[in-house]
């Protein structure tokens, strides 16, 4: 009953929670520049306009890649709040991010082309510790399922602060955020444009966005999932702490520039490597002593 | 079930005629025939197996003379090696043929009395790697009658030895298949060196300098293996008595300290012709060889024996140094080579270093030595036999018709040669995206990875997977693009026969997708089962669903956006390229005022990770490691 609710919940809900968590974002980036910024519905309207214009493409393949990235990224929540497999969350979500990436390259703009091989190096950055991430809740549970992680008995932010840093580190660049926004710039003027998402329009952009909106819903669940126990007022605290790591990801988004890709590369694997790599050592000792 | 005798024994035959077959098309006819006949006759024996109950079965308890065929087979190998390496100067590379040989006809003749066995044993692995070996063998040697018709026309420096080519292919073939129906540890020795001579002969088939070098090198690590394996076969013989491969596997299981030494270098061995590293080396090299050697020796068959070896050692390595020794070095080479095929733009490279790193993942699954992880291996090996065989064809026909394989080349294929990119598509995606098997068998290798405590395989898995998706999806995204090269118009001059190969490849690959589970439950479940004796769900059957309701999403999906795509009208505009345009996307107006081509390219990262930069540091690595661990080894049994 209660994944039922959760379920279809993400599959209608998520696209309005996204776009109110991106309209927050927008206001208080706007705040954070001493500007009024647009009204808190701004992206609900931008992306009914771009709905409304005329499709005009370079390739008329894009729309096929996206409606694909969509639906992979709409059934990777799905699966995710169904309370299924957390790994095999992320491998859709990895095939959802390759239609991604053949929706830039398939124009073969340049400006698009160099965006969407960004986006693969910030793939291969990031995926080491999304996969990390799931180690940690299968050893401190001792399963994949998300529906039994979230019934455990204490949150699991207390056997999993090493991947739990981690985790929002990678945030970060899965977000679009300065300092790891490599792929796509937040603003036109800069040396790749747009990057990724240069030669989309109207209704490819708009399939875009609600995209990225859904994939940030799951992304705060999965944060949620650290906090999370069979003590419903954990959901709570959940909640506040998503809430926290938004504001946080706005804050560096405006305190940093963008960084070089082959650092962001190196750092994130450090960072991964550090963090989530002595957390999962000590993990393993405690459960071989 | 004479089928088994007639399998080994007929490829031998059919390889002795074709070589005296010169005429093109009569040989062609004849190869498709025999190919055919090998292909049914794999049927045939699944058929007759499972008729049977599928399970265990032993034959030939008596085989004196044939026994002595084999002997003189060897004899007859080393005389070809001596042969060779003193016409290319390779002296000491004779060494490494003559001391085996010897060993085994001194074993043979003058040995102690061993336990009398079925020379030949029936299994679920067995006959897995038959059908593998046959069903995909057989394909590839239709694949090569066109391709080496259009190999010839476009490489017309190289000797025209079609006859010589077909022949040693046949006889790789009946090779393979004795190997892996083999239980005596003398006949596998014999059929090891058997595909270790046919891949050197086959590697030098141009004739040229690199050729020669490559073919010698890949020779002199493939027998350094056979002395490890000898050496094994020899100790085995005189400490415990037997030759039975069985015996070894179910004494080493038990912890019996005398069956450690073979096992350990029988291992070894098989990391020399899995190629891993420090061995890599002779794999890459072996990519001068025409394509559908490198399809069926170097990818999808001949590496397997090594990989087949570990399978049959896995009980007997759970757990124990040897197991570390095998995992630690797969999971390395695993990582390692995947970084160095990201730097990779030459095509057949890039399969040649990815199949060293899959098989890496393989060969860490069989070391770990545990149900679960050898059920990921098998997986594996299934699905990387079948697309690395897809992908090494549609590469080579590529390459007739593009007269390049580098993957820059291959930007626009799907305009340029449609069906050529359509399938490399499917053979990429089998590599690696969800849902193909390849994924699923990941998922559980590293599961078992976790459950094991094997902390340093996690993070080759975490950090290999990464590395390895990146390389498949670079290639991918430059086939869709739009062709820089449009004006220029090529001709899809892949033959029927190719196609025919290409297609079955690509249906199977698909198929064995959806029909994954049912596969693990009828048939890997029980492999698992004669081979550790318990019975494993591997995936808890709740996954199992899952899996099915994203196998027919993910395959879907694309498919429902694609029709809804097919007939919806937009405005098709030039891409941005900040106002100067020639007119169309492929120019642009430059600084000059001239008219410049837009070309694009992938990153590739040479200096930072590089095969220059890394593979001898990495061999290096490795063999330090792996003198360490078997001196630990032999020192742990002898003190």
């Amino acid at each position: 009953m209660n994944i039922a609710v959760l379920t279809i919940g993400y599959i209608f809900l998520a696209p309005l929670i996204g776009g109110l968590l991106d309209g927050i974002d927008r206001k208080i980036s706007a705040r954070m520049q001493r500007r009024v910024g647009p009204p808190l519905l701004q992206p609900f309207y931008d992306v009914i306009k771009l709905l409304k214009k005329q499709v005009i493409t370079v390739s008329s393949a894009q729309t096929f890649c996206l409606l694909s990235y969509l639906f992979l990224m709409v059934l990777t929540g799905t699966m995710f709040f169904a309370g299924w497999d957390i790994l095999m969350c992320f491998f859709v979500m990895s095939t959802a991010a390759t239609f991604l990436y053949f929706a830039a390259v398939v124009t073969s703009s340049a400006y698009a082309t160099v965006g969407g091989n960004r986006e693969l190096v910030q793939m291969m950055a990031y995926e080491p510790a999304v996969l990390l991430t799931c180690v940690g809740f299968y050893l401190a549970e001792g399963t994949f399922s998300v529906g039994t992680i979230a019934q455990s008995r204490l949150s699991n932010i207390l056997f999993l602060p090493g991947f739990f840093v981690a985790f929002v580190f990678i945030l970060t660049i899965k977000m679009r955020k300065s300092p790891f926004e490599n792929s796509t710039s937040h603003h036109m003027q800069q040396e790749q444009v747009k990057g990724l998402t240069t030669e989309m329009g109207a209704q490819n952009l708009a399939l875009f966005q609600v995209a990225e909106w859904y994939e940030n819903v799951f992304l705060m669940g999965v944060v949620g999932l650290f906090f999370v126990n069979e003590n419903p007022s954990s959901y709570i605290v959940a909640g506040v702490v998503i809430l926290l790591v938004y504001f946080l990801e706005i804050l560096i988004d405006n305190s940093s520039a963008r960084m070089k890709m082959d650092d962001m590369l190196r750092i994130t694997w450090l960072v991964t490597l550090f963090t989530a790599g002595v957390n999962l050592l000590v993990l393993m000792l405690v459960k071989l002593f | 079930m004479a089928v088994i005798p007639f399998l080994i024994i007929f490829p031998f035959i059919v390889g002795a005629i074709l070589f005296c077959i010169r005429k093109n098309r009569v040989r062609r006819g004849f190869a498709y025939v025999c190919s055919t006949v090998i292909i049914g006759a794999v049927f045939v024996l699944l058929a007759e197996w499972l008729a049977a109950g599928a399970q265990v079965m032993t034959f030939y308890y008596d085989t004196h003379a044939a026994d002595m065929v084999i002997l003189a087979g060897e004899i007859l190998l080393m005389l070809l090696v001596i042969v060779q390496s003193i016409r290319y100067h390779k002296y000491w590379v004779m060494l490494l043929s003559i001391i085996p040989t010897c060993m085994m006809v001194y074993l043979e003749l003058a040995g102690p009395k061993v336990e009398e066995v079925g020379k030949i044993y029936v299994d679920h692995l067995s006959v897995l790697m038959a059908l593998i070996i046959g069903v995909i063998g057989g394909l590839i040697v239709i694949y090569g009658a066109g391709y080496m018709h259009g190999y010839h026309q476009h490489h017309k420096e190289v000797r025209d030895r079609r006859y010589y080519f077909f022949m040693i292919i046949f006889c790789f073939l009946g090779a393979m298949f004795g190997f892996v129906f083999s239980e005596s540890l003398m006949w596998i020795d014999f059929f090891w060196e058997v595909t270790s001579v046919c891949s050197f002969l086959l590697i030098g088939y141009t004739q040229d300098e690199t050729a020669i070098n490559n073919s010698f090198r890949a020779l002199w690590m493939n027998l350094f293996g056979g002395v490890f394996l000898a050496l094994g076969i020899w100790y085995f013989a005189y400490t415990e008595g037997s030759v039975s491969l069985h015996t070894l596997v179910t004494n080493g299981s038990h912890g019996d300290s005398l069956a450690m030494i073979p096992v350990a270098f029988i291992a070894f061995a098989a990391l020399t012709k899995a190629a891993q590293l420090p061995f890599s080396t002779w794999l890459i090299g072996a990519m001068v060889a025409p394509t559908p050697s490198s399809a069926l020796l170097h990818s999808a068959t001949m590496v397997k024996a090594g990989i087949y070896v570990l399978f049959r050692l896995a009980p007997a390595m759970t757990e124990n140094p040897i197991g570390f020794m095998i995992s630690f070095v797969g999971g390395f080479t695993f990582l390692l080579t995947s970084f160095m095929a990201i730097a990779q733009s030459d095509g057949k490279k890039v399969l040649a270093f990815s199949t060293i790193s899959n098989l890496g993942l393989m060969v860490a699954c069989a070391g770990m030595g545990r149900p679960e992880t050898v059920w990921a291996g098998v997986f594996l090996m299934i699905f990387h036999a079948i697309s690395k065989s897809l992908l090494f064809q549609d590469v080579g026909a590529t390459e007739n018709a593009l007269h390049s394989r580098d993957i820059e080349d291959m930007h626009g294929l799907i305009n340029i040669l449609p069906r050529l990119a359509v399938f490399m598509l499917i053979g990429i995606a089998g590599m690696f995206l969800a849902p193909f098997g390849m994924l699923i068998a990941k998922w559980s290798a590293f599961k078992a990875s976790i459950d094991t405590g094997n902390i340093l395989m996690v993070f080759f898995i975490a950090f290999g997977s990464a590395t390895t998706s990146f390389y498949w999806t670079k290639w991918m995204g430059k086939l869709i693009s739009f062709s820089h090269v449009g004006e220029h118009k090529f001709k899809d001059i892949t033959k029927r026969n190719e196609l025919i190969s290409l297609t079955i490849h690509a249906v199977m690959m698909v198929l064995l997708c959806m029909l994954f589970p049912l596969l693990s439950t009828v048939y890997v479940d029980p492999l698992l089962r004669e081979m550790f004796g318990i019975s494993t769900q591997v995936l808890p059957l709740s996954l199992l669903f899952m899996l099915v309701f994203v196998i027919l999403f993910v395959f879907a999906v694309p498919f429902l956006a694609y029709l809804y795509v097919r007939n919806y009208r937009r405005n098709v505009k030039l891409s941005y390229m900040n106002g100067i345009n020639v007119g169309d996307n492929k120019y642009f107006t430059d600084s000059f005022g001239d008219h410049k081509r837009l070309w694009l390219s992938n990153y590739y990262f040479h200096n930072m990770i590089g095969a220059r930069k890394l593979m001898e540091p990495g061999q290096l690595f490795m063999t330090a490691f792996l003198i360490v661990m078997l001196v630990v080894i032999i020192g742990g049994v002898v003190a």
